[in-house]
């Protein structure tokens, strides 16, 4: 129903290879999910800037120019905050040197109906529906540097096919989760979640599993933590890639029906649905190439 | 009920009647003529065992949405389906830890016999599930053959003492019984024989008659305190259970966990009794399916849906039905008429015997007359050793074995690795009246009658 | 919503001749219940500063003796065996609920269900009880020096109750097989209960339970009630006394 590719980039030297390798892994996973398709990247010089927080808002247009949304928000934040916007591909990206939560008022404030997709420092989210590869050409991830990077193309199950539907989930600053299966629970833990207050913005049952992670972090789990204890909570079956501004993350459920397999040398770390994804990667032929374990966690930190 | 006139033999079959152009009435049909000619014979009101007969929404209103290609299914017998739940852990240090979420509802001795009691411990615990004692205290028989033995504390406090208390992995406050919310017990004089009659403080052979609200504390205040004493008593180790009849299934739950009850009891007017009257038992309380949403809303707005747990009863009988009630948000079940059918009631081998107490084999519910042909509700010695507890015991856990094995079937199918991942949106309903009262849409529509507005 | 905390295990060192005392304005009634529980035989104990606290000595099955002192709350030596507890002071709703036996003395006034469901034992209270005294009773003694309230002795099954003050209404509705003796006067009788005749085995009985009680009350003052049994097997005669 769905294909991943994330790529974490050890060796400094490839960051400015990051998009060309991410965009042709996810040529390879096109067929698993054609509906839509979302890209996490990190570290992109010219989307993210260190002492910067930067907004994903889904969508090129939102309701106003760019300049006015520019002033807009600047008119709402500290004058040092330096507020700028650009748009890239299907995105609108809102950077400005104050925190995420500030930025968010300011931007929610100045287009009520604006969808955010993705918050942090390091991280820029790009979704829209159509065929992935236009997706991916139409924001330019082929010229893109950076430390990691995580796509999804999506074949909709039981929720609708839109762009805000599709994955990654980005819920907390420079979080982002993509997942391939069904959760089969997950109505019962959005009704817990939604208890504890958690805000939700769509029906799917990924999103449950991305404001489950999130809700973990913030009670202080490690990310392996959080995902030993997804594993306890959320059933049904499951592959799922998380990142964080340095880390990434996969697991899959203890049946482990839906299908990963990983590439890692000295300089990258590569998991992606199926090998060829992997095939054309640098050095691939001497890489450790494994399938993960059921249940089990396995983490990456730069 | 007990046909007091039986039909002439060579009466006319119904179809017959129906050639003749005889036309039965709906509103006074043959049973409600029966009822009046028998108030009229005797001025005593009718007063019988088992619970609601009359046909009310039930978990047969309610379909399974197995995984197809959205979801997917679990494997048979291969991948793990856990149905093992842990009963009173909110404050108690010892709470059950049980292998089935299915448990044995509360019948006394004196309502059964011992070797039906006996027959219930040994059955329940080759499961590794509970068993649960009545009015009337524990039996030695009891204690000897339950793993796990919850000890009802009732208004009557019949047989009721500290070293039991002790012994006891459980003790369940009872307010009330879905077949009579509001109601005391009763124990006809035929069942008050010297043993039951000196565990009860009570003459031989009277008429015996139970309170219906508790003699020392009334209402969740003072059920507070009750509670705070009970757990002083055990030292904090035995889990509290507190069950209502279901009626305010929304408030009595929301008052039980606010009492600081470990687990909630939740009887629907389908469950059984020995002996009430028939018009408290058709005319009080509300189904079970009406009931569990309710209760489940009180807990989930407490924030502790799954922390207290909720055993529901009244009328499980197959495993669906199991797997239906925790969908809905239930921690596991309890039985009562399932497990004496179990053990052989209304067996249609002593169908001569049913007949010639003016009932039939699958009607018997005079529980109250003592004079059951299968050994179990019964106190007659000669009537009580026809049934062996350990051949009885055995075909319960059987049956207890395909209640699970049931559950855990529709729960692989819906792709859940323990039977208490069920959810309501497992969920579909067959007709309005269920799709309402249990929460669910009504089967291919997105509509749940009443969740839109008030109600 | 009640908030309980489940206590950590306590052990209390006791000697077995001076009185331990054990302190409510800074100890629990978990320790205290906790040391009960785990006290031998001969043991003497004192609670101070109780405050109308609920559950006190609560469980207790060693034949100990525990002066609690001043007023108690609810369920005070409720479910007691074999030990001695005295009040000295009034106590609270259920006192010494299902005792089985031993004896539990309050100094000063009861409130209502005193001694509700009691299997055995002895239960004195010098001054008033309130209403439902000795309901359900199962074997307990009772004497109250004042006067009870209204609905004593409700459905009483066996065991006495000496009243030396006047009792409410509806004294020993639905009684069994219990003794009632009043000394004063009774405002009304529950359905099947009625006066009986004041035999010599009576007289005795009572004057054994007044002495019990410490008490110098004249038996041949007292009237005795009981059970009519004209309840013990439904009948449509007797419909509005159900």
């Amino acid at each position: 129903m769905c294909g991943i590719a994330a790529l974490q980039l050890r060796n400094p030297s490839l960051h400015p290879q990051m998009g060309s390798l991410l965009s042709s892994m996810l040529c390879q996973i096109v067929d698993r999910g054609p509906d839509s398709a979302g890209l996490a990247v990190y570290n992109t010089p010219g989307l993210v800037s260190q002492g910067t927080s930067t907004l994903s808002l889904l969508g090129a247009d939102q309701g106003m120019t760019t300049a006015a949304l520019t002033a807009g928000v600047a008119a709402l934040l500290p004058s040092d905050a330096a507020a700028a916007v650009q748009v890239v591909g299907d995105t609108t990206l809102v950077g400005a040197a104050v925190g995420t939560d500030l930025l968010v008022k300011a931007v929610t404030e100045t287009v009520p109906a604006a969808t955010i997709i993705g918050r942090g420092e390091h991280v820029a989210v790009m979704k829209s529906v159509g065929h992935p590869m236009e997706i991916a050409a139409h924001h330019g991830l082929e010229a893109m540097a950076g430390s990691q990077g995580l796509s999804h193309t999506r074949m909709a199950t039981e929720s609708a096919v839109t762009a805000g539907g599709s994955h990654p989930f980005s819920v907390a600053d420079d979080l982002c989760l993509v997942h391939n299966g069904s959760f089969s629970n997950h109505a019962t833990v959005r009704r817990g979640l939604k208890r504890e207050g958690v805000v939700f913005d769509s029906e799917n049952d990924t999103e449950v599993g991305a404001r489950y992670v999130a809700s973990r972090l913030q009670q202080g789990d490690t990310l392996e933590e959080a995902l030993v204890n997804l594993g306890k909570v959320l059933d049904g079956f499951y592959t799922l890639v998380v990142t964080t501004a340095d880390s990434m993350a996969v697991v899959r459920d203890p049946i482990a029906c839906k299908p990963a397999i990983i590439a890692e040398t000295e300089d990258y770390v590569a998991m992606a649905s199926e090998y060829r994804a992997l095939a054309g990667l640098p050095g691939i032929d001497n890489a450790r190439i494994f399938e993960p374990e059921p249940g089990k966690v396995y983490t990456w930190s730069l | 009920m007990t046909i007091t006139s039986v039909p002439a033999a060579g009466a006319a079959p119904l179809q017959d009647l129906a050639e003749l152009g005889l036309r039965e009435s709906a509103t006074f049909d043959r049973a409600t003529i029966a009822d009046i000619q028998r108030a009229a014979a005797t001025g005593v009101y009718d007063i019988r065992g088992w619970g609601a007969k009359r046909k009310v929404p039930h978990f047969d209103d309610l379909l399974f949405l197995g995984a197809s290609m959205s979801r997917y299914p679990l494997e048979g017998y291969r991948e793990k389906c856990d149905t093992d739940v842990v009963l009173g852990d909110r404050y108690a240090s010892r709470p059950l830890h049980l292998q089935t979420p299915v448990t044995i509802a509360g019948m006394s001795f004196g309502a059964l016999s011992a070797n039906a009691k006996e027959a219930l411990g040994r059955g329940a615990s080759e499961v590794g599930t509970s068993t649960t004692t009545g009015d009337g205290g524990m039996t030695p028989e009891e204690r000897g053959q339950s793993k796990h033995l919850v000890y009802q504390y009732l208004p009557s406090r019949y047989g009721m003492n500290p070293d039991d208390l002790r012994k006891a992995d459980a003790i369940e406050i009872v307010l009330g019984q879905g077949a009579k919310p509001g109601g005391g017990g009763m124990l006809l004089g035929q069942k008050i024989t010297e043993r039951v009659a000196g565990m009860r403080t009570l003459p031989v052979g009277i008429d015996q008659r139970s309170a219906s609200r508790h003699p020392d504390w009334t209402g969740p205040d003072d059920l507070e305190i009750k509670i705070g004493e009970l757990r002083e008593i055990t030292d904090w180790k035995t889990p509290i259970y507190v069950k209502i009849g279901a009626s305010r299934p929304y408030y009595d739950t929301a008052l039980a966990v606010k009492s600081g009850a470990d687990v909630v009891v939740l009887d629907g007017m389908q469950g059984g009794t020995a002996a009430t009257q028939q018009v408290f038992i058709e005319h009080v309380g509300i189904p079970i399916l009406a009931a569990i949403p309710q209760a489940v809303q009180a807990l989930q707005e407490l924030g502790m849906h799954r922390k207290v747990q909720l055993i529901v009863s009244g009328g499980i009988r197959t495993g669906a039905d199991v797997a239906k009630a925790m969908a809905l948000g239930a921690d596991a079940v309890a039985i009562g008429t399932a497990a004496l059918i179990a053990l052989g009631d209304n067996d249609p081998r002593y169908a001569a015997e049913y007949s010639a107490l003016g009932s039939a084999a699958g009607f018997y519910d005079d529980f109250q007359d003592g004079r059951d042909p299968a050994g179990i509700t019964t106190q007659d010695p000669e009537l009580s050793s026809r049934l062996d507890p350990v051949a009885a015991g055995r075909r319960l856990a059987n049956y207890l074995r395909v209640l699970t094995m049931e559950a855990q079937t529709i729960a692989r199918a819906c792709g859940k690795s323990h039977l208490h991942n069920l959810e309501p949106e497992d969920l579909v309903a067959l007709s309005i009246e269920a799709s309402a009262m249990a929460r669910v849409p009504l089967a291919g529509t997105s509509w749940i009658p009443g969740a839109q507005g008030s109600f | 919503m009640v908030t309980l905390t489940a206590p950590e295990s306590l052990e209390t060192a006791v000697t077995a001749e001076a009185p331990t005392v054990v302190d409510l304005s800074g100890s629990t009634v978990r320790s205290l219940n906790q040391a009960l529980h785990n006290a031998a035989d001969g043991q003497s104990w004192t609670v101070a500063n109780p405050g109308g606290k609920h559950s006190l000595a609560v469980g207790i099955n060693a034949d100990v003796s525990v002066t609690i002192d001043g007023h108690a709350g609810y369920y005070a030596a409720g479910m007691h065996q074999k030990g001695t507890v005295t009040v000295n002071g009034n106590a609270g709703v259920g006192l010494a609920e299902n005792i089985m036996s031993g004896s539990v003395h309050v100094k000063g006034d009861a409130s209502q269900a005193a001694a509700a469901t009691g299997h055995g034992g002895l239960v004195v209270i010098d001054g008033n009880a309130g209403a439902r005294c000795g309901i359900s009773m199962k074997g307990v003694d009772i004497v109250v020096g004042g006067t009870i309230g209204h609905m004593s002795a409700f459905m009483a099954q066996a065991g006495r109750l000496v009243v030396c003050g006047d009792a409410g209404d509806a004294l020993g509705d639905s009684i069994y097989e219990a003794r009632i003796y009043v000394k004063g006067t009774v405002a009304s009788l529950g359905a099947d209960c009625v006066e009986k005749p004041l035999r010599e085995e009576h007289l005795a009985e009572l004057a054994e339970l007044l002495a019990a009680a410490g008490r110098t009350d004249n038996p041949a003052d007292f009237k005795r009630y009981g059970s009519a049994r004209n309840l013990y097997h439904f009948h449509v005669d007797n419909s509005t006394a159900y």
